[in-house]
């Protein structure tokens, strides 16, 4: 995906086996949206027609304005929206701190320091549900947005991304900086941050992604329609108050991963280079 | 910059991310492991230390040695098939073919969606009758009344296929990724040499791509033992507890139950499976590996 594309390398498939890949990637592409398009088959048709396919069956919104009035989707998106504003920035302020200590400070400790920040990518929040319940409970916060927040605003992973990309930025850079009389923050701010930019799009496509879509934490710490969000709203919605009335539940469901899906659709080079190079690190 | 000024400015950058660090997750990871000691709070018993008792009844548990093996088969079902498939994807994505762009958003389309809305998606799939699944299985004479997620046989099966699904195409980036760093010189020294492509994969893709399938392998194995929103979604761990996964099952103890002592238990033994796991990845294959 990196800029210069050399001529057909001498390993690409030419001729029948060229064609054979092609029908056989496409055939796999296919096979892999199908579920999706069966989704949004039977979310734009009438209920009737959610499981007959006919070139000319009518089009229709209706099952959408249908699931839209019957939960509260404008507050769990408007909750959802707070929650993935809320992590997101928090994570970026502290990864960045604590990334900049790791990065540029030789001080006691921060080797042993560095290890208990790594310690969170085996022992996840993911994982301790029972105890950060226990923990929300006696904080008095349960039931709320920041409750679903806390566990996930020091990021490991953010950490270790942006020390790495702060390792890289030249030391020269930084003593100029001193030089001119710039304090260790104004340094940070006005040197380290802009040179990571495509890091920070890439760290916060892939957090607010995966918060957008976080589930078993928040059904566990919520349990009213002011706290939750959509993923909560949604299992609520297609568990309880429809029978099996798939066209509506499709609608739902489509309605609500549609923004990252839009997203997705519009910006997918930068989501699919953010997510690489959130990884390669 | 004195040493001492150092180490003040550098605590106290990390103090904030650390606080949180150690409020959510290594008091909590300790405070879990003291709470697989003690007997779960009741409303007329306080709490009291059982020793290991708790551990002894999840491990005379049969739910629990049911959760593990499903957990072992979904572990065994996904992980090399998600890893092969998207080997497989970057393979096909990297070469010039016609609407690559298109072919790859298809397969990573998955990944960008809620495992939640996923979920109900594929039970829809899955459907007896409605089902695209039953109706195509229909319309080549066969039966659609099977209820796929309803059965015991075929139920893991099930959720395993949804996980596969969903995580194939976020694996496959990281291979485009490593593919397109080899340095294009090597394919052209190797066709000089003769070799076939099948001898190019093997021989040099292959060895080259093995530091990002140890990465992509260690997020395979957290994964299978970390998704379980497709389950509460799908199956509720049913029928019959045949799609019963540890986390969900340290779910259930916890918020079903509440018996927080159990969970505790649990989520230990997990958390410990996890550790070995990650330390026999990166002690054994690591060593392997080296090639830079």
């Amino acid at each position: 995906m990196s800029g210069a594309v050399a001529s057909i390398g001498p390993y690409e498939p030419r001729g029948m086996w060229r064609w054979l890949e092609t029908i056989a990637a496409w055939l796999l592409a296919i096979l892999w949206v199908l579920p999706l398009a069966y989704a949004i088959w039977t979310a734009f048709h009438p209920p009737e027609f959610s499981a007959r396919f006919t070139l000319f069956a009518p089009l229709t919104l209706d099952n959408f304005a249908r699931a839209w009035e019957a939960a509260p989707f404008a507050r769990y998106f408007f909750n959802t929206f707070m929650l993935v504003t809320l992590i997101l920035a928090c994570q970026l302020v502290l990864c960045t701190l604590a990334a900049y200590a790791f990065a540029r400070y030789d001080f006691p400790g921060s080797n042993f320091a560095f290890a208990l920040v790594l310690a969170q990518l085996m022992i996840m929040p993911d994982v301790l549900i029972v105890e950060n319940y226990k923990t929300m409970s006696k904080l008095g916060i349960l039931d709320s947005i920041p409750a679903i927040a806390l566990p996930y605003v020091a990021s490991a992973f953010g950490i270790f991304l942006l020390r790495q990309t702060f390792k890289s930025v030249p030391k020269e850079l930084d003593d100029a900086a001193r030089v001119e009389g710039a304090g260790a923050l104004q340094t940070l701010l006005k040197v380290y941050v802009p040179l990571a930019k495509p890091i920070y799009l890439a760290y916060g496509l892939v957090s607010v992604s995966y918060h957008w879509n976080n589930f078993l934490w928040p059904l566990i710490v919520t349990n009213s329609v002011e706290s939750r969000p959509l993923t909560v709203g949604l299992q609520v919605f297609s568990s309880t108050d429809q029978g099996i009335d798939w066209s509506i539940i499709c609608a739902a469901t489509l309605m609500t991963s549609g923004p990252l899906l839009i997203g997705f659709l519009l910006f997918q080079r930068q989501f699919v280079q953010s997510f690489m190079r959130a990884g390669i690190r | 910059m004195n040493r001492l000024t150092a180490t003040i400015h550098g605590w106290l950058l990390l103090l904030p991310a650390m606080a949180f660090l150690a409020l959510f997750t290594h008091w909590p990871a300790i405070g879990t492991l003291i709470d697989s000691f003690y007997s779960t709070p009741r409303p007329r018993r306080a709490t009291s230390y059982v020793g290991l008792d708790n551990y002894r009844q999840i491990l005379d548990d049969p739910i629990f040695w049911q959760s593990l093996t499903n957990n072992l088969w979904f572990a065994v079902g996904t992980i090399p098939v998600s890893i092969a498939l998207a080997m497989l994807m970057a393979l096909w994505v990297n070469d010039r073919i016609a609407g690559r762009t298109l072919i790859r958003m298809a397969y990573f389309t998955p990944t960008v969606l809620p495992m939640i809305a996923v979920a109900n998606i594929w039970l829809f799939f899955y459907t007896p009758q409605y089902g695209l699944l039953a109706q195509a299985l229909g319309a080549f004479g066969g039966t659609s009344n099977t209820n796929w997620l309803g059965s015991k046989d075929t139920a893991l099966l099930c959720v395993t296929i949804v996980a596969i699904w969903k995580e194939a195409g976020f694996f496959m980036i990281f291979y485009l990724a490593a593919l397109q760093q080899i340095p294009v010189s090597l394919g052209e020294a190797a066709s000089l040499e003769g070799a076939s492509r099948w001898t190019y994969f093997r021989r040099v893709q292959f060895p080259l791509l093995m530091p990002t399938t140890l990465f992509v392998l260690v997020n395979a194995v957290i994964n299978a033992f970390r998704m379980v929103d497709h389950i509460i979604v799908m199956t509720r761990g049913g029928p019959d507890n045949a799609t019963s996964l540890l986390l969900f099952r340290i779910y259930e103890l916890g918020f079903s139950f509440w018996d927080t002592a159990l969970a505790a238990a649990l989520t230990v033994i997990l958390l410990a499976g996890l550790g070995l796991a990650a330390l026999a990845q990166y002690g054994f294959l690591e060593r392997r590996i080296h090639y830079r």
